[in-house]
């Protein structure tokens, strides 16, 4: 293995931006990153963070008004958004998979699961319909799915909202893809269930050396599945690195926020009962951001430096992957600098 | 301290109507109506003549050529005049006037009933529900000219048991949409936060759930006036709806059938056009309207 | 609060089925002597559930898809009656009163609901949604209802300014404080929060969860709080009971269940959560799907999940019997000891 193996998926200065009555939205604003082959990268962020925004853009499925308005999405070296339609096509389903909150964003509710499964099959590959049937079963197996006779023959809406999730993954998984994106498959899902289906993503990906991107508001989950973990707020990743760095030692006072939010974050340092740390501040209006930090209006450390826009920070020498957007970065207890 | 609402603190029906003005087709639908009502409000002041008025009718200028003066009275036939020598011009702005009536009164008056049927319904669930429903589908499964042709003979013909009529065959279509909105509704959180308040059944239908049902039901309702009209219009033709002396437009067309093919085409020709342009024109209305409040049932 | 104060809501044996059918008419009985016979499809959603919650006391209700909480939720509220067991709320029973009394009852109790979308009337202005139900039971007048709107929002940390705006004009997080305005307006004496900030950013659910905690603080609320979250449930509640498939397999004040998780279905739960302090974990997780609580298994609902299931598990129901100070859970597993 060479060790300059062309990394499976990099971002550079993505933008999209939706074209709406009231004005410009820069729901991806720049967002740069590269996901090796095998590696995991967690998505983190809040609603109007721009996170799913950046998945369908990278698959190519943004709507309009919104439009892919700058930037390149390098997969395996070659250029996405240079692409014609017709070679998009040809990658979706096949080299790269997208699974959705939703699974029904995925079923058709009027087809059987077999049917849905077998269609996808044959259109990257010429084969038989008894072989892309067998291909299905033996997907749906590797799901956890016991009894995949059964689940084949059945309908979407038969079928529980868990196990219609984890259909749909197996459909993301029949042509075992290069790169899947998930964008937040287990939030609407128990804890169980969630667990289960976390376990067989894990599974996959070691053995598959799939690359995975994880979006989700959920610190907790991502924290067990990822290697690397990027933060957004207002359309920017504000914070990149391994998920020992941003979990244990996070530089920006958003990540900052946003653990300190979770009550099993405060019981460790708070007695139960007490008030939880909250974010001063409202979200973002992308309508009305400021010219510098996005952050700025519910920083604590906001100074007059931060009416610039803040870039991301250079590798240093002792943590070479762990990147910050901020001018004041630091642990929690370092004040602003007047 | 005095607070003025900004554009999207208005109701929803000021942004719908603001919505429904980008429709520039929907804006010329939408004048043409207002020049058809005005035109059948104002008639008497517009028209030379009451076409109703049998002693201003004048026999012998009957089947003239549209732009033919009269003989007697003083003015212009602009459009000709029909069979028993009516004044086109005047008898189709006081047939617009019946066709509106008819059509507008029909449709206000079945939408208010069919809207209080069906919301009923929705909420009282069970049996009550299963029985009304039932009735809607009965009335649905007729075919209509069939029974506006067997209610009319028997209560006879006139402008008003034309109304009755429309009323009776049209209220179903309001029922069972307003029904079907309510029962969405009536699950949401927000009927059931208003139970828990311990507000009662009754204003929880009008003052919660209806404004929720009324975008399905006003898009019925303007292209239910198309549809009353019409059906005025075909009943009046076979004869069986307004009265001979009182003709609507289409008496008017019936009339002139007759004439078609002996090139005096001009008496079912222009209260045709008058017809159909009205007809269109409410469907324009109508079409844009659903356009515009559909998304927002989505909110 | 002392244990032996009245419970403000005490519902005891509540069981609740939906969808039983009423018995075959003539017509039903000649169709099964046919041979069609299609047995009702009954839901199991409660199951002879006791619960109590006392004046000031947050009680937690923890459970999965299925197990019945926000059925149970709307049952303390009145929303829903019980089809067997009792509801008491201040000593009376709920579904005995009439006109007044009844009214009163219902409004001590109040809901706050989980989609801040869905549980406010699109179409009416807040001022209204607030301020109706409280102008409608004389608890303001007409001249007063502006000023008593204001301060339920200032309360809920809304500007009173906004009150004459829509729903959609406002985020989730200010939706959700309309909808607890709303709650507190009738001066209810116990909230059910059902999963009321599971459909909020993660910050957002701070802020209301630190106003629940202030609410609580002010007016001495108590709450019955249903979320499937524990982290939220650990930091909010004094006790918690847990809830598989409509019945309660385990009650505890909420250190005692952390620290000493009795019924497998517990531990599992506890253990299946993912922790910010985990990193690159193997997830464990119990094998199987959550039943349907339309057919229920037989004996203990769990026991097709369960890890050290016996035989008697299969046949035999569990009771919910104290093993700890103030702890029950419902396994034959602790008979063994």
């Amino acid at each position: 293995m060479s060790d300059v193996e062309v990394p499976t998926l990099e971002l550079r200065d993505l933008q999209t931006r939706f074209h709406t009555r009231d004005g410009v939205l820069p729901v991806v604003d720049g967002v740069s990153f590269t996901l090796a082959r095998g590696k995991v990268l967690g998505l983190v962020g809040e609603s109007g963070s721009g996170k799913s925004v950046t998945g369908f853009s990278i698959m190519g499925l943004v709507d309009p008004p919104g439009r892919v308005e700058g930037g390149q999405v390098l997969f395996q070296g070659r250029d996405l958004l240079q692409m014609s339609n017709a070679e998009r096509r040809a990658l979706r389903g096949d080299r790269i998979a997208m699974i959705f909150q939703d699974p029904m964003a995925t079923l058709n509710p009027v087809l059987r699961v077999d049917t849905q499964m077998i269609e996808t099959v044959q259109a990257h590959r010429s084969v038989s319909t008894m072989a892309a049937r067998k291909q299905a079963a033996d997907t749906l197996a590797l799901m956890g799915l016991s009894n995949a006779e059964e689940r084949l023959r059945a309908y979407p809406h038969q079928l529980s909202g868990g196990m219609r999730q984890r259909v749909a993954i197996a459909i993301a998984l029949l042509h075992g893809p290069d790169l899947i994106i998930a964008d937040e498959p287990t939030t609407a899902l128990d804890v169980t269930i969630q667990a289960q289906i976390l376990s067989e993503m894990q599974k996959l990906v070691a053995a598959r050396g799939t690359s995975l991107i994880w979006i989700s508001h959920d610190l907790s989950v991502v924290a067990g599945l990822a290697d690397e973990i990027a933060v957004m707020y207002a359309g920017r990743i504000v914070e990149h690195g391994t998920v020992d760095q941003v979990l244990d030692d996070p530089q920006h006072p958003y990540t900052q926020g946003l653990i300190g939010s979770l009550p099993s974050a405060n019981l460790r340092t708070q007695r139960r009962g007490a008030r939880l740390r909250q974010i001063a501040g409202m979200a973002p209006n992308l309508l009305q951001m400021p010219a510098g930090c996005a952050f700025a209006p519910r920083c604590a450390r906001a100074s007059a430096a931060c009416a610039a826009r803040p870039e991301m920070s250079a590798p240093s020498a002792d943590a070479p992957s762990h990147r910050v957007r901020c001018f004041h970065p630091g642990p929690v207890a370092v004040e602003a600098p007047v | 301290m005095s607070w003025r609402p900004r554009f999207d603190e208005h109701s929803i029906w000021w942004r719908v109507a603001a919505d429904f003005l980008r429709s520039r087709v929907a804006i010329a639908g939408l004048a043409v109506l207002a020049l058809v009502a005005l035109a059948a409000i104002a008639a008497p002041w517009i028209t030379p003549q009451n076409p109703y008025d049998l002693m201003q009718l004048d026999v012998l200028d009957a089947r003239l050529k549209p732009g033919t003066p009269s003989s007697a009275a003083g003015y212009t036939y602009w459009l000709g005049t029909d069979g028993q020598g009516r004044d086109l011009y005047s008898a189709i702005v006081y047939g617009l006037r019946i066709s509106l009536l008819v059509g507008v009164g029909s449709a206000a008056i079945a939408a208010v009933l069919g809207t209080g049927i069906g919301l009923l319904a929705a909420y009282a669930g069970g049996k009550v529900d299963a029985a009304l429903m039932r009735l809607v589908d009965l009335l649905l499964s007729f075919p209509t000219i069939l029974m506006a042709l067997m209610i009319l003979a028997y209560v006879g013909k006139g402008v008003g048991n034309v109304v009755l009529t429309l009323v009776l065959l049209e209220w179903a279509y309001y029922a069972r949409t307003a029904r079907g909105q309510a029962l969405v509704e009536t699950r949401r959180d927000y009927v059931e936060a208003a139970r828990g308040q311990g507000i009662p059944p009754w204003r929880i239908l009008s003052g919660h759930i209806l404004p929720n049902c009324l975008p399905p039901l006003l898009v019925i309702g303007a292209l239910q006036i198309a549809r009353a009209i019409t059906l005025e219009a075909t009943l009046s033709f076979l004869g069986l709806g307004v009265p001979i002396t009182e003709p609507s437009l289409g008496l008017l067309i019936s009339n002139g059938y007759q004439y078609l093919l002996s090139n005096e085409y001009w008496i079912s020709f222009f209260p045709g056009v008058a017809l159909l342009t009205t007809i269109v024109a409410i469907n324009l209305v109508g079409d844009q309207l659903r356009d515009v409040l559909n998304p927002r049932l989505q909110r | 609060m002392s244990l032996t104060t009245l419970p403000l809501v005490d519902l005891q044996g509540v069981s609740k089925r939906f969808g039983a059918q009423p018995p075959l008419g003539v017509f039903g009985q000649a169709l099964r002597r046919l041979g069609w016979n299609t047995p009702p499809v009954v839901t199991h959603a409660v199951d002879g559930v006791d619960l109590a919650v006392r004046p000031g006391e947050v009680v937690g209700l923890v459970g999965e898809s299925g197990c019945g909480k926000s059925t149970l939720g709307r049952i303390a509220t009145g929303l829903l009656t019980p089809t067997e067991g009792s509801v008491q709320v201040d000593g009376q029973p709920l579904h005995g009163l009439n006109g007044d009394a009844r009214l009163a009852a219902r409004l001590r109790v109040q809901m706050v609901f989980q989609d801040p979308f869905a549980s406010l009337n699109p179409r009416l202005r807040v001022s209204r949604i607030v301020g109706e139900a409280a102008r409608l039971h004389g608890l303001t007048d007409a001249a007063g209802e502006d000023d008593y709107v204001s301060a339920q929002l200032q309360r809920v940390g809304l500007d009173p300014a906004l009150r004459h705006r829509y729903p959609h004009q406002f985020s989730g997080g200010q939706r959700q404080r309309i909808g607890i305005a709303r709650a507190l307006a009738v001066q209810p004496k116990m909230l059910v929060c059902d999963e009321a900030v599971a459909a909020l950013d993660v910050s957002i659910q701070a802020q209301i969860l630190n106003l629940f905690m202030d609410l609580r603080d002010e007016l001495g609320l108590a709450y019955l709080f249903i979320s499937h979250d524990l982290g939220v449930i650990r930091h909010l509640c004094d006790r918690v009971a847990v809830m598989y498939l409509g019945r309660v397999v385990e009650s505890a004040p909420v250190d005692e269940l952390f620290a000493r998780p009795n019924h497998p279905y517990t531990r599992a739960l506890l253990a299946e959560i993912p922790r910010i302090d985990q990193r690159r974990t193997a997830f464990n997780t119990i094998r199987g799907e959550i039943p349907s609580p339309i057919t229920p298994p037989s004996g203990c609902h769990f026991h097709p999940r369960c890890p050290q299931a016996m035989p008697r598990c299969r046949s035999e129901v569990p009771t919910l019997r104290g093993i700890a100070i103030h702890h029950a859970s419902a396994c034959h597993l602790n008979d063994a000891a």
